[in-house]
């Protein structure tokens, strides 16, 4: 620290560099360089709250989550309005994303070999315990869908395990889109239940931005992987969720505190969700103009896929750095500190004068 | 309030919340940082006896004397170390003046004389005047920081710098955001009221990292990779010394600390002696002096930690206005759904539209 009036009477230091001698004097730099200017609203620019101890594979399912919710509702979709191609990507998109969604959440553990404790309680207060038993509910019904699917496809139309699987289809289907929503969902829940600045002031847009994002990753994927003559709902499903996930997101910036959302529009993050908003817009775009062509739906559907990813991965590395810098926790509470004693409310501070 | 709704917020008894049905009462800490010398004797004393291995590398932060820098997986207990000159001592009683005529809620009338007060001279802080020379009489020294505190108070005539030091630890939170959000079932509520992680259930999932708005608990690293650390991958923090308090004794630290700065006992003593102490350092003319978690209408609920501290908390690090993150939750799964529905009406209008 160098506010002490004092220190402007320091001798000059003495040129550093070059030879030293060893031991004492030689190593001893002077404090005052080695002390930065300590800025009083913080404990020497230490966080105040800890960021998630979580790398790149927690965006990746809140990414794949999202597109296995949003392929299980494409599915159960096509199969309820006669689209053998929606029916077919949808079932088993749902089952590849959600079983890689596992294996990402089982990656990030520090002890995956205790995975299975997560479905050791089940506890309503931990959006985490809630989404590992929707998680869990999804891929066996996503499953059950997948085998229907596989069902049709490779077994004999009148032998026993065929009739068997016609049987649970519709129940297959059913739970599956059911499960949908809920999974593509709580993760917004997940992110906001913290102490992270960033994610928390989001909790009442990030579900809107969560759910859409994860149809227009369903959509993307059908339209790339689909005949043009069955896209329509998938085309249809990309312009409205996309109009959603900007207006969600625009409305999310615009109300949280300017400070909190820095972090949305700075650095990595700040590129990432740039570059989402431009591939999701122009994803939607090219699918309602040009979705009717092979070329045009499998370019759509690739940039609506890849914002939703980006918008993932964009939300969670600001969230991460809202936690790194303690300006994003001090700065906001002292301020609604402040207001809430300036509306005169003395009663609910954690600092009391006795 | 009904059972249900003081699950998530408000004074609440926590032990008895968590079903158990004749706990102890409640156990807390009470850490006077006014008289707290930074020697880390806590630090040193959390470490031995609960075996917690070294916290990263040696190195210096090059701040200040402090080089462990905060809370961590492998420090339960943190001191904390500021320098302050003058302006800063001035800002710090300025606002401790403008909490106490905010009118915070008071144990006894504010009016009232304090039993104590009189017996000022044996209590005043070290920490803001300076420790007394070695050899003098103590109660000498500590009458003339007193009648230097009253001085300065009178004539604006404030020490030229004063060393903060305060020993932090993991608050035990009435409303503690890991232990709702913990998804295994590992870190879970004591019959003591306190808030501890069973290291073989949790799995690792870091989801309590985020959750804690003090930044307390951390998922332990094995930093050297020489496979001698315990417990890595796993959620750690304080025990508050559950294995100590199940055999009434009392937590190392606080048995270690050499000044008493750091005192426990059951959490009703301690928010007394804490009220008691903050009032004797105001009428010496400390007028910095304030609580911090000795308040059961904040957001977490009321810490199972009280501190005494000299200045703002984020000085010391401390969010100045934390808020269990599950307070909302609630609203944040109402949200949710709101949102489940949404989706589902575009996919319906998506399939429902013309077929083409």
């Amino acid at each position: 620290m160098t506010t002490n009036p004092f220190d402007a009477d320091r001798p000059p230091e003495r040129p550093r560099g070059g030879r030293r001698r060893g031991g004492g004097r030689g190593r001893r730099v002077d404090e005052s360089v080695m002390v930065p200017d300590v800025q009083f609203e913080s404990y020497y620019g230490k966080n105040v709250v800890k960021p998630a101890p979580w790398g790149s594979p927690i965006p990746a399912y809140l990414f794949l989550g999202g597109l296995a919710g949003g392929s299980g509702l494409v599915g159960a979709g096509g199969a309820l309005t006669g689209r053998p191609a929606l029916r077919r990507v949808g079932r088993f998109a749902a089952i590849a994303a959600a079983a890689a969604s596992g294996i990402t959440l089982v990656m990030d553990l520090g002890r995956p070999e205790r995975a299975l404790n997560m479905l050791r309680v089940a506890k309503l207060t931990s959006p985490m315990s809630v989404g590992s038993w929707i998680l869990a509910g999804f891929s066996g019904f996503a499953g059950l869908a997948a085998a229907a699917e596989a069902g049709r496809m490779a077994l004999p139309e009148d032998s026993g395990s065929a009739r068997a699987l016609r049987v649970v289809e519709p129940v297959a289907t059913a739970g599956s889109a059911a499960f949908a929503l809920p999974l593509a969902a709580y993760t917004s829940v997940l992110l906001a239940d913290t102490a992270t600045p960033t994610w928390r002031e989001s909790y009442r847009e990030l579900p809107f931005v969560f759910v859409a994002s994860a149809n227009c990753a369903a959509a993307g994927l059908a339209l790339v992987t689909t005949p043009t003559a069955q896209n329509g709902p998938a085309r249809r499903l990309a312009a409205v969720s996309a109009a959603l996930e900007l207006g969600a997101g625009e409305l999310m910036e615009r109300r949280m505190h300017p400070l909190v959302a820095e972090p949305l529009h700075h650095g990595r993050p700040g590129t990432m969700l740039r570059a989402a908003k431009g591939l999701t817009l122009g994803g939607a775009l090219g699918a309602t103009v040009l979705g009717r062509s092979r070329v045009g739906a499998v370019l759509s559907g690739a940039a609506l896929l890849a914002g939703s990813a980006l918008t993932r991965f964009g939300i969670f590395g600001a969230g991460i750095e809202s936690a790194k810098d303690p300006k994003y926790t001090v700065q906001p509470q002292k301020e609604r500190l402040s207001q809430r004693r300036a509306g005169g409310e003395v009663g609910d501070s954690i600092t009391t004068g006795r | 309030m009904g059972y249900l709704a003081r699950q998530l917020a408000g004074p609440t008894d926590p032990a008895r919340d968590a079903a158990w049905r004749d706990p102890e009462p409640r156990k807390g800490f009470f850490t006077d940082t006014s008289i707290c010398i930074g020697c880390k004797a806590c630090e040193v004393a959390c470490k031995e006896w609960n075996a917690i291995p070294q916290d990263g590398d040696l190195n210096l932060l090059a701040t200040s004397y402090d080089n462990t820098g905060g809370l961590g997986a492998s420090t339960w207990r943190h001191v904390a170390f500021i320098e302050q000159t003058t302006d800063r001592i001035e800002a710090a009683r300025e606002s401790g003046r403008r909490l106490v005529d905010l009118g915070m809620p008071a144990s006894r009338p504010p009016d009232a004389p304090h039993p104590r007060a009189t017996d000022a001279a044996n209590t005043a802080p070290a920490g803001p005047t300076g420790i007394p020379p070695i050899g003098t009489d103590g109660d000498g020294a500590m009458a003339a920081a007193t009648a230097e505190a009253r001085t300065a108070e009178a004539t604006g005539t404030l020490p030229d710098f004063r060393w903060l030091m305060a020993s932090d630890v993991c608050k035990h939170c009435t409303h503690a955001g890991c232990l709702d959000v913990c998804p295994t079932g590992a870190l879970f509520r004591t019959e003591h009221g306190t808030v501890v992680v069973q290291p073989d259930v949790c799995n690792g999932c870091g989801y309590c990292v985020p959750a804690c708005p003090f930044g307390v608990i951390e998922r332990r690293e094995d930093h050297g990779h020489d496979g001698t650390v315990s417990n890595v991958g796993v959620a750690q923090k304080c025990t508050l010394c559950y294995d100590r308090l199940t055999e009434d004794q009392t937590p190392a630290c606080a048995q270690a600390c050499p000044t008493t700065s750091i005192k426990f006992g059951t959490l009703s003593e301690m928010l007394d002696t804490a009220r008691d102490r903050v009032e004797v350092l105001h009428a010496n003319g400390f007028s910095e002096a304030r609580l911090y978690g000795a308040n059961a209408e904040d957001g977490v609920g009321g810490t199972g930690s009280v501190f005494l501290l000299l200045d703002e908390p984020e000085v010391y690090g401390l969010p100045p206005d934390p808020v269990v993150p599950t307070a909302d939750l609630p609203d944040m799964f109402r949200k949710a759904g709101m949102a489940a529905v949404a989706m589902l009406a575009l996919a319906v209008g998506a399939f429902a539209g013309r077929r083409s």
